[in-house]
């Protein structure tokens, strides 16, 4: 936790700097995002929305990965494609993020049908925010997860926020996790601010996967505290009193209270955890922005297994820019 | 006359719409309290009201859907799809319904309503806040397809898109949203559908384009004129319904076309102008229609600048049709 909020930090720092073009933060949503890739097994696979790189870094997906997206220069390993926030490892599992919200959904249903189909001991999970479940493909995805009883976990990090709109203009359900009844399966509402409910909860679902049981809806109940991206001021639509009265609810500062308390932590090796996670961060960053930018060639790369004939004319135009 | 921003003029329409005509509702994702993402609609909630401006849950197929069956009762409702990239989830709802209302009925039921959204790239988007996918609309029968390049455009085609009987694509080149500013008649003021605009007058090639790249054709044209040759440029302003005499007349005058838009070349809309100036116009050739475009890739983060034609590339082809 200590750690992803130190990325952010230095990420948002980054962006207002000019070094990266653009970055959505997770400040408030540790708990939800580290206790859930906690749970997750080697083998499992991921399915994250565009805020979940702490859960893919719980996940094995490497930090100078991650950092190197954030710069698109030759360090990112998608090579530049895609905008900071959308990453992806095939070896990790964690699978390449769209921008449309919840396109993800149905098919993570598709990746644990073929699990079960295969007789893989593994499970699916699946992130989404409160806006995201008012997508057709929210609905398509927990309707099919049902009918075929797949081993999926959708987990809702219902931070209160789509953007602007607050979670009573997405439903008025007044819950996401009741919506799972409706499919026909289990819904599990936990305070996504308390990092050890998270992993029970998910771990639980995760299991229930694994066994056999069908698909699960968790809701994790936190709060973005940033804005929705850099792009975004929040001071049009939410209060100060109100982002107060969630700063005290800190799952960092809860934790470490706890652990104080449980005589596990000291303020010493509280402000040297936060060190050595700014110095390492510090040290990927370093390392990825030197990198050079990405060869102008591989623009029509990857669009096909194999380039056609139109792609390789257009090709030609690049080293030959003025052909047009 | 007042100089504005191109979002300023939009947002001058929408004002001067809704005052003037009750029947006038907007809806989309954060366009209340917030104001719109790119602030198109800043106010217009604290003045309107919540029953004329609506903030709607996250999903575009319920935006678009229910403006069709608030159109159907007599509203004119004008859609906000936050980028056009997430516009697919609607895409049904877009070319199977509201597109085919008055066909399918027969002028019984008809469906005019305005979607507005930012299209194409230039800002830093990424994939998915920057394609270009105005063929996919003109190729539906029944909609209107309006992309303004300048703000009194912007303004003048709103308005008339507002007033329109049918329904209305319109495209707003987010690029310039800021960057484009300029005079903007005040008080009710409208540009007709379907008629083009002589940016520039030359009579040696056409160079025929719309939206963002109304700008770089400019460029293109100055720097052409430096050599000693004259380009006219057109802005098509409405896509479709085509103003094909104003084409063919300035092809007939001149004898060469370029075309140019940001969008992927193939099956992009130069394709349908040149094989139009090829019907319309054959026997006035002097050199096959040349198409500057964008790249047949999805659109990419960082080598965006590459991937958009600049002027030099409008240039080459204006060189290449000159010489040939
Ligand atoms: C289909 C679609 N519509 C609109 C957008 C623009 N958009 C990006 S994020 C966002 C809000 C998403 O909120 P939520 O699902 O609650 O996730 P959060 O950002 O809060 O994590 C919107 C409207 C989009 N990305 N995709």
């Amino acid at each position: 936790m200590v750690f992803l909020r130190a990325l952010d930090e230095k990420a948002q720092h980054l962006q207002r700097a000019g070094r990266i073009g653009f970055y959505i933060g997770a400040a408030g949503q540790e708990a939800a995002e580290i206790g859930s890739g906690f749970a997750l097994r080697k083998g499992d696979w991921m399915f994250p929305s565009y805020r979940e790189h702490g859960a893919a870094l719980m996940h094995g997906y490497p930090l100078s990965s991650l950092v190197g997206q954030l710069f698109g220069n030759s360090a990112d390993a998608t090579k530049g494609r895609q905008m900071p926030n959308h990453w992806c490892d095939r070896s990790a599992r964690v699978v390449s993020v769209s921008s449309p919200v919840a396109t993800q959904l149905p098919q993570a249903v598709g990746v644990a049908y073929a699990a079960k189909l295969g007789g893989e001991k593994s499970a699916v999970i699946a992130y989404f925010g409160d806006g995201g479940s008012s997508t057709g493909e929210f609905h398509v995805a927990m309707n099919f997860a049902g009918v075929f009883k797949t081993p999926n976990v959708f987990f809702c990090s219902n931070n209160q926020y789509a953007i602007s709109l607050p979670f009573a203009k997405q439903t008025a359900a007044g819950s996401i996790a009741v919506k799972a009844a409706a499919y026909g399966f289990q819904g599990v509402r936990v305070d996504g601010n308390d990092i050890l409910a998270v992993v029970r909860v998910t771990r639980d679902a995760l299991e229930r996967a694994r066994a056999g049981e069908g698909p699960t809806l968790v809701e994790a109940l936190t709060y973005r505290m940033g804005a929705h991206s850099t792009s975004d001021d929040p001071t049009h639509y939410r209060s100060e009193e109100e982002v107060e009265a969630w700063r005290r609810k800190d799952p960092i500062r809860r934790f470490a209270a706890y652990l104080k308390k449980e005589g596990v932590l000291t303020d010493q090796a509280e402000a040297a955890v936060a060190e050595e996670a700014r110095e390492e961060v510090q040290r990927a960053v370093a390392a990825c922005e030197a990198a050079p930018p990405v060869p102008p060639e591989s623009l029509v790369e990857d669009v096909y297994a194999e380039m056609p004939w139109h792609l390789k004319e257009q090709q030609e135009w690049i080293r030959i820019p003025v052909k047009g | 006359m007042a100089t504005m921003t191109l979002v300023q003029a939009i947002h001058d329409a929408l004002a001067l719409e809704m005052e003037r005509d009750p029947r006038v509702v907007l809806l989309g994702e954060d366009i209340g309290k917030n104001g719109g993402v790119f602030r198109a609609t800043e106010g217009l909630w604290a003045r309107f009201g919540s029953d004329r401006v609506i903030d709607t849950p996250l999903a575009e197929a319920g935006i678009v859907g229910m403006a069709i069956g608030m159109s159907l009762s007599g509203l004119r409702p004008v859609a906000e799809i936050q980028f056009v990239d997430f516009i697919y989830p609607a895409f049904d709802q877009i070319v199977s319904e509201l597109a085919k209302f008055r066909y399918r009925s027969a002028g019984q039921f008809t469906a005019p309503v305005v979607i507005r959204t930012p299209s194409g790239g230039g800002i830093k988007g990424g994939h998915y806040h920057s394609q270009s996918p105005e063929a996919y609309f003109i190729h539906t029968a029944g909609l209107k397809v309006v992309m303004p390049s300048t703000p009194a455009d912007g303004k003048g085609l709103l308005a008339a898109a507002m007033r329109d009987p049918d329904p209305v694509i319109f495209l707003e080149p987010k690029a310039l949203y800021r960057t484009a500013k300029g005079e903007v008649p005040e008080g009710d003021y409208t540009v007709p559908l379907g008629k083009a605009r002589v940016v520039r007058e030359g009579e040696d090639v056409s160079l025929i384009t719309y939206g963002a790249t109304v700008h770089v054709a400019e460029e293109a044209a100055a720097m052409a004129e430096e050599e000693g040759i004259h380009v006219e440029v057109i802005d098509l302003r409405t896509l479709w319904p085509l103003d094909v005499e104003a084409v063919v007349q300035s092809v007939e005058m001149t004898g060469r076309a370029v075309v140019l838009h940001e969008a992927p070349r193939t099956c992009g809309f130069g394709a349908e102008l040149a094989a139009l100036i090829q019907e319309k116009a054959f026997l006035h050739l002097k050199a096959p229609v040349a198409r500057v475009t964008g790249f047949d890739t999805p659109f990419p983060y960082s080598l965006e600048k590459l991937y958009l034609p600049d002027a030099l590339r409008v240039i080459g082809a204006i060189r290449a049709t000159v010489n040939f």
